[in-house]
């Protein structure tokens, strides 16, 4: 069975500078893969492209067997392919339930949605309790919980998460990747971008480690875990 | 003190106008950071429109609606022609290309319905007064006071409580993860042009009545007056603009009605002054805009 995402030769410009230069990676159903690297390795360069938040230069990406390469951001959510971008970003001006119905803007089916608030509310009862409260005055980790909440609504087959854990307290950190662990068990498929290594090697299926906007080594996340490759990205970058 | 109230019926009258100019300006720079002065030329569109229907004789609820409409159509137009090829330009682009809208449209009219200002046929109604308690107020003043309060009441639930109005905030926010969610940016930007529109329609139905004549450069001042009302208010905030929109209303009227007459050659200096002063001490205007980035899409 081909993979739920293909990506082939991807690269990703931005102007004269290469933010990433050809990489082959692929997403099966099911499965969480993680993506690390140091800063500038590329990263979040190749989950804004695959989102169609940036353009793609060259190469291809599948998703559910049709080609998404030129697609743009506001068509994927509906398809099933979304991204929790980096830093949370939740419209800070607009209520709890009001983000969370903006998740859901691009889905027609009534009894979807509908669905999709019962989940998210049954996963996080804090946005529940919160939901007229404005989003900007919500802790660090509400806000984040709300991020992945507000993805949920769209009912994705593949969510894409950039640095959930990012400025978060330990503790949160725990919660987050503890959530991305049922969201999977939920039939989620995951691909997570992380500085945190060690943390999101221990719960993910399969990992790539990118350097300089290239992927310099793959495997399961058990033999990710042990090699010196992983050092070294964070080391060379 | 009858003075003193009916000039405050004259300052809401006129800042309602002013609001719902500034309404329109904020509504559009907000989403896509777009100046937009070619809205002045939607209010003379409407303008011209009334002055149509008048000469047709038709009912002149019928040809406010047809005003109206005829302002919303046209700056969906204008976006679509005008403002969509260099919408990721950069703002200076975006002003020029505005400014080049409205020299466009104003020769427009000027060649092709007049150069002179032509007069509007209105209903005696609109110059009629009535007596309330111990004061007389104008038919129109009251129109302009009760279209401002339901456009503004209209406004808020839009944007509160429609699904297209909370994703036109979400937009305003975060453009980029306002498409992540599925809404599209042609979809967010036409709709805030039709808003624009319509309060542009709405002002220049009230601005008309208060005049009975349309000229090609009409909706110049009015405009020049809601950008000095919407950067008074904060740019690109909606509640800053309506705060603007009033206050810039009051401070025209009580300096034209309570000056001395000696000094009233200096009013305009001394009312820009009083708004120079409001934004030294709100450099950021009065409600500012919570993210005073102007995402690009």
């Amino acid at each position: 069975m081909a993979p739920l995402l293909q990506a082939t030769g991807l690269e990703v410009h931005y102007g004269p500078v290469e933010a990433v230069r050809g990489v082959d990676f692929e997403i099966g159903e099911g499965e969480i893969v993680v993506f690390l690297g140091a800063n500038g390795a590329g990263k979040s360069s190749t989950l804004n492209a695959l989102v169609g938040l940036v353009p793609v230069q060259a190469g291809t990406v599948q998703f559910a067997d049709s080609d998404i390469t030129k697609a743009r951001a506001e068509t994927l959510t509906p398809a099933g392919l979304t991204l929790v971008p980096e830093g949370r970003r939740v419209f800070g001006t607009l209520s709890v339930a009001e983000n969370l119905l903006m998740g859901a803007y691009g889905i027609r089916d009534k009894a979807q949605v509908a669905a999709a608030w019962d989940r998210v509310y049954t996963l996080f009862p804090i946005l529940h309790e919160r939901r007229g409260q404005f989003a900007g005055t919500l802790s660090g980790g509400q806000q984040q919980m709300l991020a992945i909440g507000r993805a949920l609504m769209s009912n994705p087959k593949l969510l894409l998460l950039d640095e959930p854990s990012l400025g978060l307290a330990p503790k949160i950190v725990e919660q987050v990747f503890d959530l991305i662990v049922t969201l999977r068990d939920q039939g989620v498929t995951l691909g997570v971008v992380e500085q945190n290594a060690m943390q999101s090697l221990a719960i993910a299926d399969r990992g790539y480690i990118f350097a300089g906007g290239r992927i310099v080594g793959s495997g399961s996340a058990q033999d990710l875990g042990e090699s010196s490759l992983l050092s070294g990205a964070y080391l060379d970058a | 003190m009858d003075l003193f109230l009916q000039q405050t019926v004259n300052a809401i009258s006129l800042g309602g106008t002013y609001a719902l100019l500034a309404l329109g300006l904020a509504v559009v720079f907000s989403i896509m950071g777009l100046i937009n002065f070619a809205h002045g030329e939607l209010m003379t569109i409407a303008g011209y429109v009334l002055m149509f229907c008048g000469l047709a004789g038709m009912p002149f609820v019928l040809s406010i609606l047809l005003a109206v409409s005829a302002s919303v159509v046209a700056a969906v137009l204008m976006e679509r022609i005008a403002f969509r090829p260099v919408r990721n330009a950069s703002g200076a682009t975006l002003l020029v290309t505005s400014f080049a809208v409205s020299m466009v449209l104003q020769v427009l009219f000027q060649n092709l319905i007049s150069v002179r200002s032509q007069p509007v046929l209105l209903p005696q109604i609109l110059s009629e007064s009535v007596r309330i308690g111990g004061f007389v107020i104008g038919v129109n003043k009251i129109l302009a006071i009760v279209a401002t309060v339901v456009m503004l009441i209209f406004l808020d639930w839009f944007m509160k409580r429609q699904k297209a109005g909370i994703a036109m905030r979400a937009a305003a926010e975060d453009f980029a993860v306002a498409r992540l969610m599925g809404i599209r940016a042609n979809t967010v930007i036409a709709g805030a042009f039709a808003l624009s529109g319509l309060l542009a329609g709405v002002a220049a139905v009230l601005w008309v009545s208060q005049r009975a004549s349309v000229d090609p450069l009409m909706g110049f001042m009015p405009v020049l007056k809601a950008f000095i009302a919407a950067i008074l208010g904060g740019l690109g905030s909606l509640r800053g603009a309506v705060a603007g929109g009033f206050l810039l209303g009051f401070i025209e009227i009580y300096l034209a009605a309570f000056l001395p007459p000696e000094w009233q050659e200096f009013r305009d200096p001394i009312g820009l002054a009083l708004v120079v002063a409001v934004l030294l001490i709100r450099p950021n205007g009065l409600i500012p805009a919570p993210a005073l980035k102007a995402q690009k899409v």
